[in-house]
């Protein structure tokens, strides 16, 4: 079982990982005492592999590799409840954002479901200029192998007749088209930096 | 726009509102009408990118809601009020971005509009409290509803986390309470205000979902709560569209009304529901505005009708 691993901590402890999350999320790790307030907090403890306070423990000890591909990072649904209550003043929900970031790029994301979620919403952003929930829901249940996933809602939204059938475009879809293009080659550039 | 308003706000309405929480939009319309405040939607107005531009890149997430900003700066407003809190996350998020020293230039290269940063985002319930105020709402009350039980749910964003939202207390917030109190509303202490809905996880993992709002809904049916007024598209959803999903789920019958809180600001102000967008929502509303006539005595003539 994943919970029972060993970590055998000075061998892949990774000094770099704790600047990086501190630089990204402008966070200081070491003021965390591991009072649990967080972990205690969080309505998704449940479901986590790792409570969030272990999460910040985990990164203590540099644990690059368990932290970026652990499900809590992207079961974590971003309701600030740890960083409110953080006697020590930590935006444990900022460095939980940052660690869903740092994975992505690492491509270690443990749940392929919510990371296709989201290639669906910017490619539906980034072409019509605002996000087409009619066609990105069942794009994305299709995709995951349960096209028939909220089906029994569509007659309750239809009666409200809450979903536009066809995307709304903006006249400056072109203008976000390019921001993504300025972003990516920022992106390109910046790699090649470091 | 002629102005007979006392005053002009930017208005952004989000990608929900288009969709899934139009009646969120079209009730603040309504109201802001009666409470004699212009709404100006910012022309051509942009996806704030939500959660998924963020984890991409925060500097992404902040060019593509700061177009949005940057546009209503350049109609001259120093405010822009949206009704969603995930999308005032967003706005916020852009000019956090915009007063980091380190990251405003990349910024403005990416973004490559003007934008000073002098922008403020309120939610259209911060607005309703700090700027329009509790006593101008009570003072347009022509139909006060008396005898109805309501909790407030104000859900994860609209107050926390605290720096960022600069609003009301995080753990107890009471501006909604406010609200529903001047309103005429029966306000009983809701220990779950702030408790998470479960937020998008109902299209991956319901269980979450269930449990989460399952709870929610409970409280509210065990405190007698005629409805449960709420102030985000998402948890919206989550309360009313999946409370049968939820129902099956938790083996107990809720029929609970969850509408926004300016569709019962618009139901006190006297304005017809189906202009509120009351017909949309999941759960039937009818039982409530029917005890909702009964009970406003002073109710002119015909009761609301939505169907
Ligand atoms: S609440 Fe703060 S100090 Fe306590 S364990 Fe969590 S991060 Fe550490
Ligand atoms: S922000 Fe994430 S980690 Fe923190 S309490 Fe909420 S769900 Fe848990």
């Amino acid at each position: 079982m994943e919970r029972l691993r060993v970590l055998a901590l000075n061998s892949t402890y990774d000094e770099s990982f704790i600047r990086q999350v501190e630089m990204e999320s402008g966070q200081q790790i070491s003021r965390c005492y591991q009072c649990g307030n967080c972990g205690a907090s969080c309505n998704y403890t449940c479901v986590y592999d790792y409570p969030v306070n272990q999460i910040m423990r985990l990164i203590q000890l540099g644990q690059k590799e368990v932290v970026l591909s652990s499900r809590a990072i992207w079961l974590c649904a971003a309701c600030t409840a740890c960083t409110t209550r953080c006697p020590c003043n930590i935006e444990v929900t900022k460095i939980m954002e940052t660690l869903r970031v740092m994975s992505l790029e690492e491509g270690t994301v443990s749940l392929k479901d919510v990371e296709l979620f989201y290639k669906e919403f910017l490619r539906s952003l980034k072409n019509f200029g605002r996000v087409f929930e009619a066609g990105l829901l069942p794009l994305v249940n299709l995709r995951i192998g349960r096209p028939f996933n909220d089906m029994e809602l569509a007659p309750l939204v239809f009666k409200g007749r809450k979903i536009h059938l066809f995307p709304s475009f903006i006249k400056g879809r072109k203008e976000i088209s390019a921001i993504f293009d300025r972003f990516e080659s920022w992106r390109r550039k910046k790699e090649d930096l470091s | 726009m002629k102005d007979n308003f006392s005053r002009t706000v930017a208005y952004y309405p989000g990608c929900s509102v288009e969709g899934t929480a139009k009646e969120f939009d079209e009730s603040t319309r309504e109201i802001f009408r009666v409470l004699n405040v212009a709404l100006r939607e910012i022309p051509d107005w942009n996806c704030c990118g939500s959660t998924p531009s963020h984890i991409y890149d925060p500097l992404l997430s902040a060019a593509i809601s700061g177009r949005n900003l940057a546009i209503a700066e350049r109609m001259g407003f120093y405010e822009v009020m949206t009704p969603c809190p995930g999308c005032l996350k967003a706005l916020k998020g852009s000019i956090e971005v915009f007063n980091n020293p380190l990251k405003r230039k990349d910024l403005l290269n990416i973004l490559d509009m003007p934008f000073y940063g002098r922008i403020k985002a309120v939610s259209v319930v911060q607005f309703l409290v700090e700027d329009v105020g509790i006593e101008e709402i009570e003072r347009c009350v022509l139909f006060p509803l008396e005898g109805i039980t309501i909790v407030p749910y104000y859900g994860c964003l609209l107050t926390r986390p605290p720096k960022s939202a600069q609003f009301d207390d995080p753990e107890q917030p009471t501006s909604l309470d406010r609200i529903l109190e001047a309103i005429g509303a029966t306000v009983p202490h809701f220990p779950f205000k702030t408790e998470c809905c479960g937020a998008t996880y109902g299209v991956v993992r319901k269980d979450i979902v269930g449990r989460l709002t399952g709870r929610i809904l409970e409280m509210a049916l065990d405190l007698g709560a005629d409805a449960i007024a709420v102030a985000c598209p998402l948890c919206q959803q989550n309360l009313d569209l999946r409370q049968e999903q939820i129902e099956r789920y938790r083996g107990r019958s809720f029929k609970i009304s969850v509408p926004y809180i300016t569709q019962l600001i618009g139901l006190s102000f006297g304005i017809d529901p189906k202009k509120l967008g009351w017909h949309r929502l999941a759960a039937d509303p009818q039982k409530l505005l029917t005890r909702f006539d009964k009970l406003s005595k002073k109710r002119p003539t015909e009761p609301p009708t939505i169907r």
